[in-house]
């Protein structure tokens, strides 16, 4: 629909100077973090996490707090875009790459399941996992990552929409096949693209 | 230019949701200094559940776009339209332009129903908490209540600021179902509860939290405390569904 054009609407949000072309199509240009959750806050306790590769795997792997502090951490630049179209730019967090996660795991399937304390789920296929593209994080600019933002730890995937991202992510298990996760099941897109607006169903 | 296809048939032509389409809004009401609700008349209608949004896509001359999601405020037995019901935030590009340019008669590219899991798809008993404008998803499951089942048990919390603040005030007046509770300044009189939501308030609604199902939605912190407030409660985790409006958290 490229001829309408809204009466009287100009656009006050566009994004600073020379950063347009990083904000996906629907998208706006926010400076904050908003916070986003289906569901009460979940309280995880480092002293009793742990993070788990399982399901369709030749060795499933964990790792308590102290385990995984001690894997090789990563400085993540990206920017971050929600579904609910706020972007945000040039933020950054720290932690141990999907891949590293994976070594040793030997994944059978093609696709996995992200599940969290407090019951969240979303599904990603292992390509949007791999090669250096996904992270397990636990600090957010320098800081330890709020539980508001899923502390201690949270799935990031900063090239699809945020909700892939899981919050207190507590393990990804390996599946054969495709499944819907928590949105995925309540009217949100399988894979969730922000660059082709995969954001719903029939998108 | 001509088609090198011929035209989809009429039956293929997918339904909402999904489809941008061009709404006319048709009323305009103005709910308090800072919210309206504005009724769209949708060429391509379908029945929402009570608790689902619309995406709403504003286009510059220039091609410039911005989209945003709002809360359907209306019941899905209101058939051809809805309406929605929007906080201007001064801040904001989409809000502003709905309370300040949009009249009767204008255009507004739309596409929904969306989401599926803030939906109140008849649990009872049901206790509903709104702060602030967090109320309008809310009052598309009280309003779809009194139309289809006026006795099932739905009580509301609503939590704002100011008496001039109440959105629907009127409307809330005239069942029994909502508890008020003033933050900032009550209005002359006022002898019910004041000060945020607290155990009292939820002890005081009557809903059982062993079989209820709650609803929240509001600020970041509002969502926060009531879910707190829920789950001391009582209420079952899985039977707490939050929504967190607001620009930042």
């Amino acid at each position: 629909m490229s001829e309408f054009f809204s009466r009287g609407f100009g656009g006050r949000r566009r994004p600073p100077e020379g950063k347009a072309d990083r904000i996906p199509p629907g998208q706006y240009y926010e400076a904050g973090f908003p916070v986003l959750t289906a569901g009460p806050t979940p309280q995880v306790d480092t002293g009793s996490w742990s993070f788990r590769v399982d399901g369709v795997v030749g060795a499933a792997r964990s790792w308590s707090w102290e385990e995984f502090q001690a894997l090789p951490f990563e400085e993540v630049p990206c920017d971050i875009h929600c579904v609910t179209k706020w972007s945000k730019l040039d933020t950054s967090f720290r932690g141990v790459s999907v891949d590293t996660l994976l070594e040793g795991a030997e994944p059978l399937g093609d696709y996995a399941m992200a599940f969290s304390y407090g019951g969240y789920t979303t599904n990603l296929p292992l390509e949007d996992l791999t090669d250096g593209k996904a992270w397990v994080v636990t600090e957010w600019e320098g800081e330890p990552l709020p539980v508001e933002h899923g502390g201690p730890a949270r799935l990031l995937v900063p090239h699809l929409y945020f909700w892939k991202s899981a919050k207190w992510v507590a393990g990804l298990r390996l599946m054969d096949h495709d499944e819907p996760g928590f949105w995925e099941s309540n009217g949100y897109h399988m894979h969730g693209d922000p660059w082709r607006e995969e954001r719903y169903w029939n998108d | 230019m001509e088609r090198l296809t011929p035209e989809p048939a009429a039956a293929v032509v997918p339904k909402a949701p999904g489809r941008w389409q061009l709404a006319t809004v048709t009323a305009i009401t103005v709910e308090t200094p800072t919210v309206k609700s504005f009724t769209l008349a949708l060429p391509i209608w379908m029945p929402h559940l009570p608790g689902q949004h619309y995406d709403v896509r504003l286009t510059a001359p220039d091609g410039y776009q911005a989209q945003r999601s709002y809360s359907i405020a209306s019941s899905p037995l209101r058939e051809g339209e809805i309406e929605l019901t929007i906080d201007r935030l001064d801040d904001g590009e989409v809000s502003p332009y709905f309370h300040d340019v949009v009249e009767v008669g204008d255009r507004i590219e739309v596409r929904g129903p969306f989401a599926a899991y803030f939906v109140w798809t008849g649990e009872e008993p049901t206790l509903l908490l709104g702060g602030g404008s967090g109320v309008v998803p809310l009052m598309a499951m009280l309003r779809h209540k009194r139309l289809t089942a006026p006795s099932l048990e739905m009580r509301l919390i609503y939590s704002v600021r100011l008496a001039s603040d109440v959105i629907y005030a009127a409307e809330l007046a005239a069942g029994d179902e909502t508890q008020l509770t003033y933050t900032r300044v009550p209005p002359p009189g006022w002898e019910g509860h004041t000060g945020r939501v607290d155990a009292a308030m939820i002890a005081a609604s009557g809903v059982d939290p062993a079989r209820g199902a709650a609803f929240a939605c509001g600020s970041h912190g509002f969502v926060e405390t009531s879910s707190r407030l829920l789950l001391e409660a009582g209420f079952a985790p899985e039977r707490i569904k939050t929504e967190r409006y607001g620009p930042t958290g």
